[in-house]
């Protein structure tokens, strides 16, 4: 087997570092185990031929729908879901 | 006359398919929908009504806008009813991940109605008033439950219906359809929903179409039977029912002709593979921030955030969102991600070399009928997408599809699949609606 189609727990780790998932122990070890067992399955993609085929970001040939640039009212505000307002402005956690 | 919305909480107590009741009940008025009430897949946004995919991490969100397809509805003249319960985003087969309702299938209280949009199907088997529903599919999400619960449901093709205001799953996947009792009623709200949308810009450029004036011959029809379709592992009573069905069309002057589907078993990996990818760009944007589950802050942002997604996305969501994260890594992308999005092109391949020689492809739904709930607590994540082998290939290549009721196994109904070429919807309704007229 490659290397490519492992994902070990250091991995793992690194992966829900940048999806920005707190793991539990529980879950890192339960996952090391089913995501081997699903890649070892998503392998069998290998062996079909790809030799010269374009790659289809979608099933049917999509084109951009334009309008003119103009500016509109917005019909809502897009602040009323959110607890962290202040002033018209969202407020973040802090970045340090 | 029965009020649908009180007849609705009344059934949901029994068969739990509801995630939240429309407080508003008035209708517009006159309409092509006038008359129905119109339940709407917890991903699809509703004004006023919570609206969270069946996520914690989306809970009391509660949309300022309708979804382009609810607003249609509503100037049809229908009624919203209140929203479905689903898997997850749409993560699964059999609608049990989620934290609320897990919905009861109607024709036996311990197996699973289907997924993902299992509220949807449960709903609208159940329902004894005139009665819609929207739904949505990426991977078979509307066809798993539409068979698993004996109604018919409808995916159009990628793009005919606008998708504005759907929460998405998959981008290149998804698409709004519907559900009702009969094959006309699903035409009717296709009608209504589909067509050029400004807000959308994928939706195809055609022209509204309307399908409620169905041909119900299948007299010359070229059907094609997909021989991958019928292969080991696919349970022999469903394929026994839905062989009774083919001869009876074939009876009526159907033209049956066996074809191949060569990519149909590699097109699971394929599109679990694209599906996790896009879902894992999708799922970003939830942070806890500006609508759904807000805790109260602490940290800074990087503990913030890790810690809301940790709380509101259950286990499936965080394995999709690893596996989808890893296959569109630097150094990984070009094994997974692309070398997935090429075999879709085969997968698209096999059906457009399909569609030069049969109007439409005839096929089990499900490879199986409702398994039990403790059954489904035995499999591995694994099986369980396996599940979905006859669904996703269409779904990976954007023809429309039709899961039709189709014989029972086991007490427990088998949907016929009715598979067409992209934008022709109207073949596939039709040999559908025969169907319904000779069962």
């Amino acid at each position: 087997m490659t290397e490519e189609w492992v994902i070990d727990r250091r991995l793992l780790e690194h992966l829900a570092q940048v999806s920005r998932l707190k793991l539990t122990d529980d879950e890192l070890d339960k996952f090391t185990e089913q995501l081997q067992v699903i890649l070892q399955a998503f392998r069998e993609i290998e062996e079909i031929d790809t030799e010269g085929v374009e790659p289809s970001f979608h099933p049917i040939d999509v084109r951009n729908v334009l309008r003119e640039d103009a500016v509109k009212a917005w019909k809502w505000d897009p602040l009323e879901n959110s607890r962290h307002v202040e002033g018209r402005y969202l407020k973040g956690p802090r970045i340090t | 006359m029965t009020d649908p919305f009180l007849r609705a909480k009344e059934l949901d107590e029994k068969y739990r398919f509801l995630n939240a009741v429309a407080q508003d009940t008035t209708s517009t008025g006159a309409g092509r929908l006038q008359g129905y009430s119109v339940s709407v897949k917890d991903c699809i946004c509703t004004k006023g009504i919570e609206t969270k995919a069946g996520s914690r991490i989306l809970e009391g969100y509660v949309p300022p806008f309708d979804a382009t397809v609810v607003s249609r509805c509503r100037s049809e003249g229908a009624v919203i009813l209140g929203k479905t319960t689903q898997d997850e985003f749409g993560f699964g087969t059999f609608n049990v991940n989620t934290p609320y309702n897990v919905p009861l299938n109607p024709h036996d209280l311990e197996r699973t109605c289907g997924g993902s949009s299992g509220g949807a199907a449960c709903l609208t088997a159940v329902a004894d008033f005139p009665h819609l529903a929207l739904a949505e599919s990426t991977g078979g999400s509307i066809s798993c439950p539409a068979s698993f619960c004996g109604v018919v449901g409808v995916t159009p093709t990628y793009g005919r219906v606008s998708r504005w205001g759907l929460i998405d799953y998959a981008n290149s996947l998804d698409k709004i359809g519907c559900m009702a009792k009969t094959v006309g009623e699903v035409a009717l709200l296709l009608s209504v929903i589909g067509g050029p949308d400004e807000y959308d810009s994928t939706v195809l450029d055609v022209p509204e179409e309307d399908f409620a004036d169905l041909e119900i011959s299948v007299e010359g029809v070229k059907m094609g039977v997909p021989e991958e379709y019928f292969a080991e592992g696919v349970d022999d009573g469903v394929k026994d029912s839905i062989w009774v069905a083919l001869k009876v069309l074939e009876g009526e002057g159907a033209d049956l002709s066996e074809v191949s589907l060569p990519h149909t078993g590699v097109a699971l990996s394929a599109y679990y593979i694209i599906a996790m990818a896009e879902a894992s760009t999708n799922l970003a944007k939830l942070c806890g921030l500006r609508y759904g589950l807000q805790p109260e802050e602490g940290g800074n942002f990087d503990e913030y955030f890790s810690r809301v997604r940790a709380e509101g996305f259950s286990e499936e969501a965080k394995r999709r969102i690893i596996l989808g994260t890893f296959t569109r890594m630097a150094g990984y992308r070009d094994a997974y991600y692309l070398k997935a999005l090429k075999v879709r092109t085969r997968v698209i391949e096999d059906f457009k070399r399909a569609f030069e020689e049969v109007d439409v492809l005839a096929a089990p739904t499900m490879p199986v009928v409702a398994p039990r709930f403790n059954e489904i607590a035995e499999m591995e994540p694994i099986q369980q997408y396996m599940m979905d082998v006859l669904t996703v290939a269409p779904n990976l290549a954007g023809v429309p599809m039709i899961s039709i009721p189709c014989g029972e196994v086991d007490g427990m109904p088998a949907g016929l699949h009715i598979m067409a070429d992209h934008l022709e919807e109207t073949k596939m309704l039709g040999v559908a609606r025969a169907w319904e007229v000779l069962r």
